[in-house]
């Protein structure tokens, strides 16, 4: 386009000199001429091809009105490139690990001192008794949790406890996981609570009551966790069906002495589960917790064969159990043991010889009526030995009802009253009241 | 114990062998589900974890999903922490590494940019997302390249049927290219309208159709409506001329029809994923049924 108008100014100049050579001779005119004809041709070409450049433009400006048109998609896409990942940073706290904290706080009401406590058949193990009478700090924990690299994570959960006045700090859990192993296979090691029954594995910050049933109480001394190694296998099959053990020092109770050189536990477990239409989900175990104990918290020294089974159902409409629903959840215990038992408050006791089992058993139900309301009921039943040191005729039970109030996912406060049959001719009622809530990083729960 | 082991392994063996041939996916909601049909067809199986009738931000992380998640070959879920409350609980008891990290994992939101990204966050402002709003299924050019980085992604983990793959995408990107012609067409009256919202999950829809919001039956992102917030809503929803009071099928219905009664506003339940209403059997049904809905009320 450029070159037309020289062409122009050029073909003029070329004219007049042509004019004022009219007189010169032929030949040259005729040179002249031919030169001119020339850059005519040239002009028309030129004139011609700055016509196909507008043509062109013209259409690039219709493709570009057509990318406009679609923008959105190259805006939508363009980080498609970027990798998958969170937020980048340089920051040296990128790679610090998810915190959640956990803090509860209770105020109890026992209508019998919790000094008399005592339950038929069954020595308070661990955490298993009464919790003390007023306002009281529950079990705060902070968790520590975060993929350590790319076959392991980690977990570490510190708890604060108030006992008897004074605060006691204590590392929960504290394992590592694999997370890259073929197969199903995931490996863990360190200290965590066992796999066995249903509530075992769960922080007590996810039960529906502010307390263990008394089978965890009196079995398992609220929960058993210890120091050990677990290996689990989730079998690739269309109903949940998973299979583990592990190995435990075995120093807490059940176990206690760590025997065998400090592997003193093992456990099996079983759990499958699955769907009933897209309402109902059932989920259901069965373990076993075999613990050689040596002088246990509870004076028993032998062998303890625990037997759990459990049972959970959940219904809820159109499968939202968010809004609404219901869970049952039962289970049941059976403690065979065999050994000798020395009472541990009595320097001068003489060893008893103990043979035999004992039971317990738990049915929960919990009904949520919204978002934010649930109430559950909870029965709990425990079978005393009828022959031994343990031998009791009177079989322990207890009724609690418990209203939750969720104002989120985060927070809540409950009420839960009990009614607890610990022995003959003693009835305790409990009123309890407590605030829950969860900070930091947002917690995926277990079924 | 030791026999029990032995046992336990031996089955392993047995049953993991068997070795699938079809690509197993996995996907977290019903748009996804539908979203790998257009591209994949039969060639792959597919697991739909929720469905329309549920909160996705709240689903149990339920026994069969762990099953359905040790099997899957590959993941796709919205992602941006809408799923933070079960998936990363469903990862880890399923314990399939295919699916946890790497070319497995399919995250939609992570393929666009999100919009409603926090500055900041706290959970006193509700159960907002740091990574932005993770409910992308509602703007059809970012379902588009969501398509794209998925289809190439199917096609990097099944080799033998990348082209399948390829072709697949190509006939839905026609397709859905024309579709968004004609939603852009009939939508046009809806254009400059505003809406009262029941959870701040619309912002993709409401952008793409050139609507907008102004206000919220909930008082916070993920925080139940409440009387009081209702109430102020009333003067909000008749001055600023709201054509409708959006929620979605999931959702209660109740606050908005509370809502409706005393602002003549209609309360109007838009399906949000596919099946959440009898139009929305697949990506194309959910956009016609949102669409005429709207449209609907406007007459």
């Amino acid at each position: 386009m450029r070159h037309t108008p020289l062409a122009f100014a050029l073909t003029s100049i070329l004219l007049v000199s042509a004019q004022a050579a009219d007189a010169s001779t032929d030949p040259q005119i005729a040179a002249l001429a031919a030169r001119i004809q020339a850059l005519e041709t040239n002009a028309q070409t030129l004139q011609k091809q700055a016509a196909d450049a507008l043509a062109a433009a013209q259409a690039a400006q219709s493709e570009l009105q057509q990318m406009k048109a679609t923008k959105q998609d190259q805006a939508v896409a363009e980080v498609s490139a970027a990798p998958a990942t969170g937020s980048t940073g340089a920051s040296l706290n990128a790679f610090n690990p998810a915190i959640s904290i956990i803090l509860n706080g209770l105020y109890v009401n026992h209508s019998q001192d919790p000094i008399n406590y005592r339950r038929a058949g069954f020595p308070l193990l661990g955490e298993g008794g009464p919790k003390p009478d007023g306002l009281q700090l529950g079990e705060s924990e902070i968790s520590l949790a975060s993929n350590i690299d790319e076959k392991f994570y980690g977990q570490l959960t510190l708890t604060l406890a108030s006992d008897g006045g004074q605060t006691t700090t204590g590392i929960e859990e504290a394992f590592i996981e694999t997370t890259a192993l073929p197969d199903g296979f995931t490996a863990r090691a360190g200290r965590f609570y066992s796999n066995i029954g249903y509530l075992n594995s769960h922080h007590t910050h996810t039960d529906y009551f502010s307390d263990r049933p008394l089978a965890y109480q009196a079995f398992l001394g609220n929960q058993y966790g210890d120091d050990g190694v677990q290996l689990r296998w989730v079998a690739p099959t269309e109903t949940f069906l998973e299979f583990g053990g592990e190995a435990f020092r075995g120093e807490n109770a059940p176990a206690g002495g760590a025997a065998h050189s400090g592997v003193g536990a093992k456990t099996f477990f079983v759990h499958a589960g699955g769907d009933i239409g897209i309402e109902n989900s059932w989920l259901a175990g069965a373990s076993i917790l075999h613990a050689d104990a040596v002088n246990g918290e509870d004076g028993f020294s032998g062998r303890d064969n625990l037997y759990l089974f459990d049972l959970t159902w959940k219904w809820a409409p159109r499968g939202a159990f968010k809004d609404s629903g219901i869970v049952v959840r039962s289970e049941a215990f059976v403690d065979d043991r065999k050994g000798v038992v020395i009472d541990p408050n009595d320097p001068d006791a003489l060893a008893q010889t103990l043979d035999g089992k004992r039971r317990g058993a738990y049915i929960e139900g919990l009904y949520r009526f919204s978002r934010t309301w649930d109430v559950g009921y909870r029965y709990d039943k425990l079978w005393a030995a009828s022959s031994g040191p343990y031998a009791s005729d009177f079989d322990p039970q207890r009724h609690s009802v418990a209203a939750t109030w969720h104002n989120s996912e985060f927070s809540l406060l409950r009420l839960q009253l009990e009614h607890d049959e610990p022995q003959p001719h003693f009835i305790d009622n409990v009123l309890t009241l407590q605030y829950q809530v969860s900070l930091g990083a947002h917690g995926a729960h277990k079924f | 114990m030791r026999k029990m082991l032995v046992w336990v392994l031996m089955l392993a063996a047995v049953i993991s062998s068997p070795a699938q041939a079809k690509l197993r996916v996995f996907a977290c909601e019903a748009e996804w589900g539908s979203l790998l049909n257009e591209l994949a067809g039969d060639a792959i199986d597919v697991d739909v974890a929720t469905n329309a009738l549920q909160d996705v931000h709240v689903v149990e992380a339920r026994p069969s999903l762990i099953a359905k998640m040790r099997k899957a070959d590959l993941l796709v879920c919205s992602g941006a922490q809408l799923e933070i409350g079960w998936l990363p609980q469903l990862l880890m008891q399923a314990a399939n590494a295919k699916v946890a990290t790497g070319p497995g994992n399919f995250m939609a939101a992570s393929q666009v940019t999100t919009l409603e990204k926090p500055a900041s966050v706290d959970r006193s402002a509700g159960d907002v997302h740091p990574d932005g709003n993770p409910h992308v299924q509602l703007d059809p050019y970012r379902v588009l390249a969501i398509a794209k980085a998925l289809s190439v992604r199917l096609g990097e983990l099944d080799t033998p049927n990348a082209a399948k793959y390829q072709t697949r995408l190509g006939d839905f990107e026609t397709r859905w290219q024309a579709a968004i012609k004609r939603w852009e067409v009939k939508a046009a009256p809806l254009k400059g309208k505003a809406v009262v919202v029941h959870h701040s999950s619309w912002i993709y829809l409401l952008d793409w159709l050139g609507m907008h919001e102004i206000g919220s039956l909930e008082p916070k992102p993920g925080v139940p409506p409440t009387s009081a917030h209702l109430s102020s809503l009333i003067d909000v929803t008749k001055s600023g001329g709201a054509i409708a009071i959006i929620s979605a099928a999931y959702q209660d219905s109740k606050p908005g029809e509370w809502l409706s009664e005393r602002t003549g506003v209609p309360a109007l339940v838009l399906p949000f994923t596919v099946g959440g209403d009898d139009q929305s059997k697949d990506l194309f049904g959910l956009y016609d049924s949102t669409i005429d809905k709207l449209l609907g009320v406007l007459k």
